[in-house]
């Protein structure tokens, strides 16, 4: 259990394992996620589930290099095991009532995204499929992706491959095309992505589902510390989420809280940029 | 009993009571006066034979003793610790009426820590099997006690590591975690299976544990839900629940950051709101982490503090300053959102409340600033709500506790058990193995009449 069964690199930074674990395979739905350890000494993270596969007992996860605990998880190889595996935690995502959906992924969020397309695809949904990045190089899963949206664009900071700009510009572009009314936007990604994407959703009224990746240490509601606001009240991302109504999130709070240990994580991994890197 | 000297302790975490040695417990015991009714044995949640345990030691007869508490305690090194036997079996201890009361604690802590090293039987298990959730207080009770009556356990814990609020929750300096891991180990040594990282509710759920063939289950999940004050401000960076801080201290030994890689903001300044022993526990881990000023602030007066008197005064030995009657307004945050003060209100007591207890009510006008750079929320916790939610079949109370028969603690699917801070809401370690204990009977009764 919770042996490496695969490993891919989905680019420099960017990790995706799969993970031998039948009993969080058989429950986990989209929008639920894993907490893992890699040592004794290590960190308990909160990781979302990119995919799960209940025949094979497998779950997925994509994560992208950024902090102490990322990088080491990155450099083990298919046979190691993950010393600590728990979940699924979270409750699913229930989206927006409707036909019409676009899933918007932007960076390692393209990973949690992914099951949502998937899992609208299934139920006969239209789904328009958003991804975005800084360049070419980091995007992943347009394959996948491609299979369960029935469109997809890509954009692309430096223009590398798709529209050079943001998600948001396309996003706007498919709002403000009249032929086809969208009925919800799910869209997974760094802060300031969700909050430019609920901004515009905000100003059309269309339901928007987004994804928080709060820091919490057992993601079982026992510690508190991914307290959230939504609207006005405070909710725990462990329990009652991490999938919230985008209309309602207070994003500038979630940015500031993510910041809460970054002197401490600079004096380990030496980097400056605060988990946004 | 000797304790580490207080100048010295803020600066480790290692236990602060030192303990008797052999001499000085056999002497205790000689204090006790054999009484033919013992009254300490009533105030004995899991009714200890108190009596005749002290008269083994006072005969230096530590095998027997240990024998005798094991009897009725399946995890004596932790409640010689942390068992409040001020308010239980020490209050109504005769000599107490006009000396100090016998050390029953500490005679207790004295002959499991004699023992630590000693082998323990693996018991001899049938065929049943019985689930336990949570490996807390309550669970391990439960399972020790299903173990002597000969039944397959397997305990679930969602932590990576078993022992719940011993191992998360209490500090290192009243608990250390060697002797929680020691009475574990018992157990295991007994025949219990445990499994941690599994969350049930979650990974498996109560209904599906029945499906997959035990008999019974035990749900002891615990009081893991911190309570917030709803106060503004308490989103700002640098609050924590006393259950976060406590967490990432004990269990993550963020004490050791980086070398343990769990960190934990302490600040130079901190308040930490609640009188309770989670409470005090907090405020003496801030001091260890090197926090310069702690305070606590409370609504109440010093004799309302929930905490136990020992903890309290061991707090203050430690320089942790008492802020009574004071009640918090709100969090303030600088342009960063990092805490910079608690704004504070002075209180009276007024009339006694539903609890016995005078009333705070503010006084008008009094409004100060507290200069802190951190918030600990201690006001308490309420039951865990991952397995109600989960788990449609149980009825449960408009406080999300699990509602269960008093007197066999069964809810309301058979042979599912309830017991412990998850029953009742927050209360003590030996309340919770109580309850687990009594569940254990019943789970008994219940499998052997099916």
């Amino acid at each position: 259990m919770n042996t490496i069964v695969l490993k891919e690199v989905l680019s420099p930074s960017i990790k995706k394992y799969v993970i031998d674990n039948p009993d969080i395979a058989a429950k986990a739905e989209a929008g639920q996620f894993v907490i893992l350890r890699i040592h004794e000494k290590g960190e308990r993270i909160p990781l979302t589930i990119a995919d799960f596969n209940r025949e094979n007992g497998t779950v997925t996860i994509i994560f992208q290099e950024v902090g102490n605990t990322t990088k080491r998880l990155g450099k083990l190889e298919v046979g190691d095991k993950i010393l600590d595996f728990v979940g699924p935690l979270g409750v699913p995502t229930t989206p927006p009532e409707g036909k019409n959906y676009v899933c918007i992924g932007g960076g390692v969020g393209i990973a949690p995204i992914y099951p949502e397309a998937k899992a609208l695809h299934k139920q006969g949904k239209q789904v328009k499929g958003i991804l975005g990045g800084r360049s070419k190089e980091v995007l992943f899963y347009e394959e996948e992706m491609g299979k369960v949206c029935d469109e997809l664009h890509i954009a692309t900071d430096d223009g590398s491959v798709g529209h050079k700009g943001f998600v948001t510009d396309i996003l706007k572009e498919l709002i403000t095309d009249d032929s086809v009314q969208i009925d919800g936007v799910i869209a997974v990604g760094p802060l300031p992505m969700m909050k430019a994407v609920c901004d515009i959703t905000k100003e059309f009224n269309i339901p928007t589902t987004v994804s928080l990746n709060s820091l919490m240490v057992d993601g079982t509601g026992m510690c508190g510390g991914c307290r959230v606001t939504i609207g006005n009240e405070v909710k725990f991302a462990c329990i009652d989420g991490p999938s919230f109504d985008g209309l309602k999130v207070d994003f500038d709070e979630q940015m500031r809280r993510l910041r809460m240990y970054r002197e401490e994580e600079q004096k380990v991994t030496g980097c400056q940029c605060g988990g946004e890197c | 009993m000797p304790n580490q000297d207080p100048d010295k302790r803020i600066t480790n975490f290692d236990e602060v009571a030192l303990g008797y040695d052999k001499e000085a417990a056999t002497l205790e015991a000689k204090r006790c006066l054999q009484c033919k009714n013992p009254l300490c044995v009533q105030g004995c949640p899991v009714g200890i034979d108190i009596p005749e345990f002290i008269k083994e030691i006072a005969s230096e007869d530590f095998e027997g003793a240990l024998a005798k508490l094991k009897e009725k305690n399946s995890l004596p090194a932790i409640c010689g610790r942390v068992c409040p036997q001020e308010d239980q079996c020490e209050k109504l201890c005769i000599v107490g009426k006009k000396n100090e009361p016998v050390g029953i604690g500490r005679l207790e802590r004295f002959v499991a820590d004699y023992h630590k090293n000693s082998v323990v039987k693996k018991a001899s298990l049938g065929e049943k099997k019985v689930a336990v959730v949570g490996s807390g207080p309550a669970g391990l009770a439960c399972a020790s006690e299903l173990l002597k009556r000969g039944y397959q356990v397997t305990i679930f814990e969602a932590f990576h590591k078993p022992g719940g609020v011993l191992m998360y929750g209490i500090p290192e300096f009243r608990l250390p975690k060697n002797i929680v891991e020691q009475e574990i180990n018992q157990l295991v040594e007994m025949g219990a299976e445990i499994k941690t990282n599994v969350v049930i509710g979650q990974t498996i759920t109560v209904i599906e544990l029945l499906e997959r063939g035990y008999e019974a289950v035990f749900i002891g999940s615990g009081a893991g839900l911190p309570y917030f004050l709803n106060i503004p401000g308490e989103n700002l960076n640098g609050v924590y629940s006393a259950n976060e801080f406590l967490t990432r201290a004990n269990l993550m030994k963020a004490y050791l950051y980086p070398k343990w890689e769990t960190p934990l903001r302490v600040g130079d300044n901190v308040a930490v709101v609640g009188a309770g022993n989670v409470a005090m526990d907090a405020a003496r881990t801030a001091k260890r982490l090197g926090a310069k000023k702690v305070s606590i602030v409370y609504r109440r007066s010093e004799k309302e503090m929930p905490a136990r008197q020992e903890e309290v005064l061991h707090a203050r030995e430690e320089g942790i300053e008492m802020n009574l009657l004071t009640n918090p307004v709100s969090i303030e945050g600088n342009d960063g959102g990092w805490v910079n003060g608690l704004k504070c209100i002075k209180m009276e007591l007024g009339e006694p409340d539903d609890s016995g207890r005078r009333r705070p009510k503010p006084i008008k006008g009094s409004e100060y600033m507290l200069e802190v750079d951190t918030v600990i929320m201690a006001i308490g916790q309420g039951p865990n709500p991952i397995i109600p939610r989960s788990t449609k079949e149980l009825t449960i109370s408009k406080r999300g506790n699990i509602e269960v028969d008093s007197k066999t603690g069964q809810t309301s699917i058979e042979g599912v058990f309830a017991g412990g801070d998850v029953v009742t809401g927050a209360a003590t370690v030996i309340q919770a193995m109580g309850a687990g204990k009594k569940c254990a009977e019943s789970i008994d009764k219940y499998i052997k009449n099916n």
